[in-house]
């Protein structure tokens, strides 16, 4: 098979089937209405589950369902879908459950509106429902990052037994390219589900998912359990493209189709002479702090860019512990940066920095 | 080489999108890169549309489109809203039928196209959308008709295929109202 021009939308739904994804819940909201559509005329004819629920908080807990049961579960919301779908994320992280977790971002807070936005940054980093526990979240920048991380994901979920959410904005749901979906994506080294309360007890024992542990020294293993799922992901999986940093003196940090923008911006910033890379976090969780130790010494300022407010500020302040100076653009509301904009904050980021 | 970022803008029912789709399934089918990103409000027919599409043999980079190369405007409010964007020396496709008595900005090579009317002459209004088309791969020579022709051979199938004649056609007439 070769390149298919699909947008992007349906391209994450046909990544999630090549992906092995046995089930699909999920409740309509715009920009990723798309996604569902194509897996209601797809999921069947492939003899897999689509269930079009009647909320978002049904949908998350038929996913915590099917994740128990053993099948490689999704569902995909935007924004304020998530939000509603929290209570579910935070019962299958602590159930240890594999699932992946789609957000085509759009404009809040609140219902906000349905143009592009990343602005649950926070919520998608700091795990967004109540206890300890994160997702392992990825931001591709392009369909064809997007539909080869997805189809990862569900390995990465099911060796960590652990939520992932692939992070992507309006921009990524809407837009069409060309995707090859016969990429080799990366097998991980995956042990038999013997956890699974599949009714099954002739070939397991009985098994309980739950997330409750009422004995605080029982729950306090759990929590350090856990935890370790995390560190190892900050240890071994952290995900991030350096752009142009050889003879880079300045760099932005951006991810998401903000990156892709900025790739544009590093060019025309080329014609004035100024050489600018680019640190493109491919996890947001966990944050690429390895990255910021790769930028080389000439870099002294960062230009976050993001579709928000500056949420990523604070991780890239972690990650450089006060040894660069930190520079923000941003734009929000649905409205897209133009590359010239990055242009000038980058010029003014410079500019700044020389007087 | 190609390396060509459009815009192409109208109200919803105009075929804003499918153009620019077509051009990016043509690109698509000779391995050339491409990427189309429509812009549209919550209405449809009637509202404002509008889609980016960028057609290169390089990386595709920003999926939005701050100076495009060229510029295809279907109705009156997107002459007014885009206009300004185009590089200069740019292509300014304008559908002069709906598109009457508006100044148009200098340092372009504009193009009028009574879309509509050639539309209507050909029996189809619905086509004003190829006729355009037709001019814009006259003048830029992105692709030839052939290759949109191959593209709408893949998507208009049964029934649908009877409507290829007039597409061709259309294409024709827009490429003579640009070239006479």
């Amino acid at each position: 098979m070769g390149k298919v021009l699909m947008k992007g939308n349906e391209a994450m739904a046909l990544a999630a089937i090549k992906g092995g994804c046995d089930a699909f819940f999920g409740y309509p909201i715009t920009p990723q209405n798309e996604l569902p559509e194509y897996l209601s005329k797809h999921m069947q004819a492939n003899g897999r589950v689509f269930v079009q629920s009647e909320s978002e908080v049904a949908a998350i807990n038929m996913v915590y369902g099917a994740a128990g049961a053993g099948a490689r579960v999704l569902t995909s919301s935007s924004s304020p879908g998530i939000a509603l779908k929290q209570e579910g994320i935070t019962y299958i992280a602590g159930a240890e459950l594999p699932a992946v977790i789609i957000n085509v971002m759009r404009g809040g807070p609140g219902l906000g509106g349905i143009q592009p936005s990343q602005g649950d940054y926070k919520q998608i980093t700091r795990g967004g429902g109540n206890g300890d526990y994160y997702l392992y979240s990825l931001a591709p920048e392009s369909l064809q990052e997007a539909v080869d991380l997805i189809k990862e994901s569900f390995e990465i979920a099911d060796y960590y037994r652990n939520p992932v959410m692939i992070a992507v904005d309006g921009l990524i749901g809407q837009m069409m390219e060309p995707v090859d979906f016969d990429h080799e994506v990366k097998k991980w080294d995956l042990k038999p589900k013997d956890w699974v309360a599949d009714g099954d007890r002739k070939s397991h024992p009985k098994n309980i998912i739950n997330s409750l542990y009422l004995d605080p020294t029982d729950l306090e293993n759990h929590n350090l359990k856990l935890k370790k799922k995390y560190d190892d992901m900050k240890a071994n999986h952290q995900r991030y493209e350096m752009i142009n940093m050889e003879n880079a003196e300045i760099a932005i940090v951006a991810f998401g189709s903000t990156s892709r923008i900025a790739r544009t911006a590093i060019q025309l910033l080329k014609e004035q002479g100024v050489n600018c890379g680019i640190l493109r976090p491919i996890t947001i969780y966990p944050f690429p702090e390895k990255a910021f130790k790769e930028l080389p010494k000439e870099v002294k300022d960062l230009v976050v860019v993001e579709m928000n407010t500056g949420q990523m500020i604070d991780d890239v302040k972690i990650a450089t512990m006060g040894t660069h100076n930190i520079h923000f653009y941003g734009r929000v509301g649905g409205i897209v940066p133009e590359a010239e904009e990055i242009v000038d904050a980058v010029l003014k980021a410079r500019g700044e920095s020389n007087e | 080489m190609i390396n060509e970022q459009l815009i192409i803008a109208g109200f919803g029912g105009q075929g804003v999108m499918l153009m620019g789709q077509l051009l990016s399934f043509a690109a698509t089918n000779k391995d050339i890169n491409t990427l189309w990103f429509p812009s549209y409000g919550p209405e449809t027919r009637g509202g404002t549309a509008n889609c980016s599409v960028t057609i290169s043999e390089e990386s595709v980079n920003s999926p939005v489109i701050s100076k495009p190369d060229s510029l295809i405007i279907m109705n009156k409010p997107s002459l007014a809203k885009f206009q300004d964007k185009l590089k200069k020396d740019g292509c300014l496709f304008i559908n002069t039928s709906l598109v009457k008595d508006v100044p148009i900005r200098d340092g372009v090579n504009v193009y009028k196209i009574p879309a509509n009317d050639i539309a209507s002459k050909l029996g189809n209004p619905k086509v004003a959308n190829m006729v355009m088309m037709g001019a814009y791969l006259a003048v830029t020579k992105v692709f030839s008709q052939e290759d949109i022709i191959e593209v709408l051979k893949e998507k208009f199938v049964g029934e649908k295929a009877s409507l290829i004649g007039i597409n061709q056609e259309a294409l024709n007439e827009g490429a003579k109202a640009v070239t006479l």
